[in-house]
Formats: C-alpha cells, structure tokens, sequence
C-alpha cells in the first residue's frame, strides 16, 4: 500500500502519521484515503476533482508536474507526500 | 450608531469595537488566511476563506468568533455547464426578513448560490448561470466574471437585485427562478463601440440601494459613476468633478438623494490622485458634490478602497472605511472629518457594521 504524507498546512484536518491506501496511481490512493478523510478532500482537489492549482505531490522523491501528477503509475511501497506549493500563498 | 465592525482582510478577521473615543481590533479568526467578506445576521458570523492553496471555504461561528464551524461551501454541481471550481466566495447577504433562513451567495466564477437553511446547503441558482448572456460575461479584476453585489428588495424580498464584473446588473422577481438584465443608460468604453451599450457586458464595480426608498441605487462603474430611481432599470451618469473611477459606493439608509464614493485615478493607475486620498459625497442625487478630506492622508498615500470597503451605518451618520495598505478610518458626521483607527491590518477586502 502507497503512504501517504500531508503537509503540516493541514495538520488540524489530517493526522501527522502517514495514512496508507491501495491504488495504482496517484490519483487512486489520493482517491481512497480522501474517501475516509472527507473534510480533506476539497483542501487538496477541486470541485471538479483535480488537484488544486497550488497543491503539489511528491512519489518517491520526485516532484510531480501538476497536470501529469493524479495518473502517475506508482508501486506498491511508494511514499507520496501532499505539499502546498510555493506558488498561491 | 453601530459600534462594532468586522474587517475580512488578507490575513484574518478582525474585529472593532468602540472603545471611548477610539476603536480596538482583534483578531477574531483565521490568522494568515485571506478572509474575501464577513455577514453577521441573527447571531451568526458567516466567515468566507480564500486559502491560496487549498480553496475557497466557509465557515461559521454562533458566538461572535470565539469558534467557528466550517460548513459546506457552495460548489457548482458537475452537470452545471461548463462547470467550474468555485474559486472564491466574493459576497454574501441574507433573504431579508421574510426570509430568515435564506441566505445568498456571489462568487467568482459568477456563479449564485442561495441557502434556505441558514448555509448547511447550497444550491446553484442554475437559471442565472444558464442564461445565454452568460457568454458574453468576462473577468473584471480576476481572471473569471463574478457576482459582487446582491440586494433583496425590502418591499418584496423575493424581487433580488445583483451586480456582475462584467456581466451587468440583472433581477430577478421570483426569488431566482428567472432572470431580466438590466442596465439601460449604462456605457463601456473598453469594449468595440457598438458593444459599449451592450448591458450584458457592462462592469458595475458595486451597486448599493437606499433602504428606505428601495428604487434608488448607486453604482461605481468601471467607467463612471452612476443613480438610478427605478431599482436599476434606467442609469442615470453623474458628473462629480473629480476622478469617477473607483470601487466603492455607500448609499444612505434614510435619505435617497446622499451617496459617498472614494475616487481614484482611473483604470490603468488605481491610486487617489496626488497621493491624497478623499471621499465625495452628494447630498443631491449627484447634482452637486462634496470633496472631503479631513482626517486622511493627504499627501504620499496609496489607498485603494475595494468594492466592500465602505459602509455607513444604520442611522447613515457613521462610517467605515478600509483600504489596500491596511488602514481603517471611521467618521462620525456623515464622512465631512475621518479619524485613522488602524494603519496597519492586512489589505482590507471588506468592512461590515454589525
């Protein structure tokens, strides 16, 4: 299962702990850990459902281009962290 | 007279209170967050958030902003046309007394959203969006259109008056189920010169009415300032004989012929002219104008008042002013002398008496 970071921004609403989730992308473990987190879903997507224009995701050390980021293909062990960009503040 | 202010600014709400001959602030809520505007109404604080990386949000508090609760935050339904992400919460006012529970929403994009629950739900007013002028509408300011002034006729409160930059003035007379554009008598220079009477595409900066003659309203337009006597359907231009750009518009509650502006250099600037930031005001339906200044800075200041940074209160004697570099000032006679209260809040988006 794919861990999952917030960023601290987010403390209030999410735990500190990485939470865990299956998918096979981004965008499915984003999709199921926010299914039991629903207070933090519209932090981090849109209504529409796409990640927010100033949130940014990091799988496995990487820093995801946005437009790309929810299908990117990520293994069973991968870590993502949940960042607020440094753009929007 | 109100002795009690809300102030949403770019990092927080703040509260004022009269506190002898001054006012103290504190900060209520939402520190660092930008607050985009404030309603209190029956006890509640409605307190919209634009967070610059997680979105728009509401939140309330039923006791005075010691703890605040977030609701659900309007959002356009998926099958809406076009359906965007709500990106900000712009204004917000109550269905009036007839209705207690209703309460209405402008956002940007220029979307309306009306509660009848006090803002646990909201529902998108899709007969104004689905209008096919809505294709002609355009940012003003943002990058989309959006609804800044909403007004329930306090006759018929289900006959709603609202503002879009730039979509216009529109009303509706069947509490949002269908909806008239207004505007005759209104002209934009910014558009080719057979669009320019166009009153789809017209930018009204702010609209207020008189509370007490309901008819009259008051308009800061993108290009000039302007009265109407019949609720918005014919626009008189004024002619104040100083700059007539600007955001901000008071109406008096009592007396239908007095209005307050806050001039600026227009358009491609957005500054008080010479540094000296004034407040006109006519006494007259705009046949004549005071320039004053007492009290504010006249020399060096940069202000810019927004479209929600100037009110009056109930009596129409004090008022309340909030500007772009964080400073507040109230008068106490009807705007002819000013005190500074704070110089140094956040960017002000919004003062509201409460």
């Amino acid at each position: 299962m794919a861990e999952i970071h917030f960023t601290s921004h987010l403390r209030n609403l999410v735990t500190d702990g990485p939470l865990s989730a299956e998918g096979a992308t981004v965008g499915e473990a984003l999709t199921n850990v926010l299914a039991a987190q629903p207070h933090v879903r519209g932090y981090v997507l849109d209504d529409r459902g796409s990640l927010r224009k100033h949130v940014c995701i990091f799988a496995d050390g990487e820093r995801l281009a946005h437009d790309g980021a929810l299908g990117r293909r990520i293994g069973a062990d991968t870590k993502i962290y949940v960042m607020q960009a440094l753009s929007g503040g | 007279m109100s002795d009690h202010l809300l102030i949403a600014t770019r990092k927080g709400l703040f509260a004022l209170e009269r506190k002898g001959a001054g006012w103290d602030s504190r900060l209520i809520g939402f520190e660092g967050v930008a607050v985009t505007n404030v309603l209190r109404t029956d006890g509640v604080i409605y307190a919209a958030l634009k967070h610059g990386h997680f979105g728009a949000k509401l939140h309330r508090s039923d006791d005075g902003g010691a703890t605040w609760r977030e609701l659900t935050a309007p959002a356009f339904p998926a099958d809406a046309a076009d359906a965007p992400s709500l990106f900000q919460i712009w204004t917000m006012e109550t269905g009036g007394r007839t209705h207690p529970g209703r309460l209405w929403i402008g956002a940007i994009p220029a979307g309306l959203f009306r509660s009848d629950d006090r803002g646990e739900t909201w529902q998108l007013v899709s007969s104004l969006w689905n209008v096919p002028e809505r294709k002609r509408w355009f940012g003003g300011g943002y990058d989309a259109a959006g609804i800044h002034s909403i007004s329930p006729d306090p006759r018929d409160e289900d006959r709603v008056f609202l503002a879009i930059s730039c979509g216009g003035v529109w009303e509706s007379r069947d509490a949002g189920d269908s909806w008239s554009v207004l505007g005759k008598g209104l002209f934009a220079p910014y558009v080719p010169p057979e669009q320019a009477e166009d009153s789809a595409i017209q930018d009204p900066h702010r609209v207020v009415r008189c509370a007490s003659a309901p008819d009259v309203m008051w308009m800061q337009h993108h290009a000039g300032i302007y009265r109407s006597a019949d609720a918005g359907a014919h626009w008189t231009r004024l002619s104040p004989p100083t700059d007539d750009f600007g955001f901000a518009v008071a109406a008096h509650p009592r007396q239908a012929q007095i209005a307050w502006f806050v001039p600026a250099i227009k358009d491609e600037i957005r500054m008080p002219r010479d540094g000296a930031l004034c407040v006109t005001r006519t006494d007259d339906g705009g046949q004549s104008w005071e320039i004053m200044r007492h009290g504010l800075p006249q020399r060096d200041a940069y202000d810019l008042i927004y479209r929600h940074g100037l009110e009056v209160d109930e009596a129409g004697e004090r008022l309340a002013m909030g500007s772009t570099t964080g400073a507040v000032w109230t008068s106490e006679n009807g705007g002819r002398s000013w005190a500074l209260v704070n110089a140094h809040l956040p960017p002000i988006y919004a003062v509201r008496f409460v």
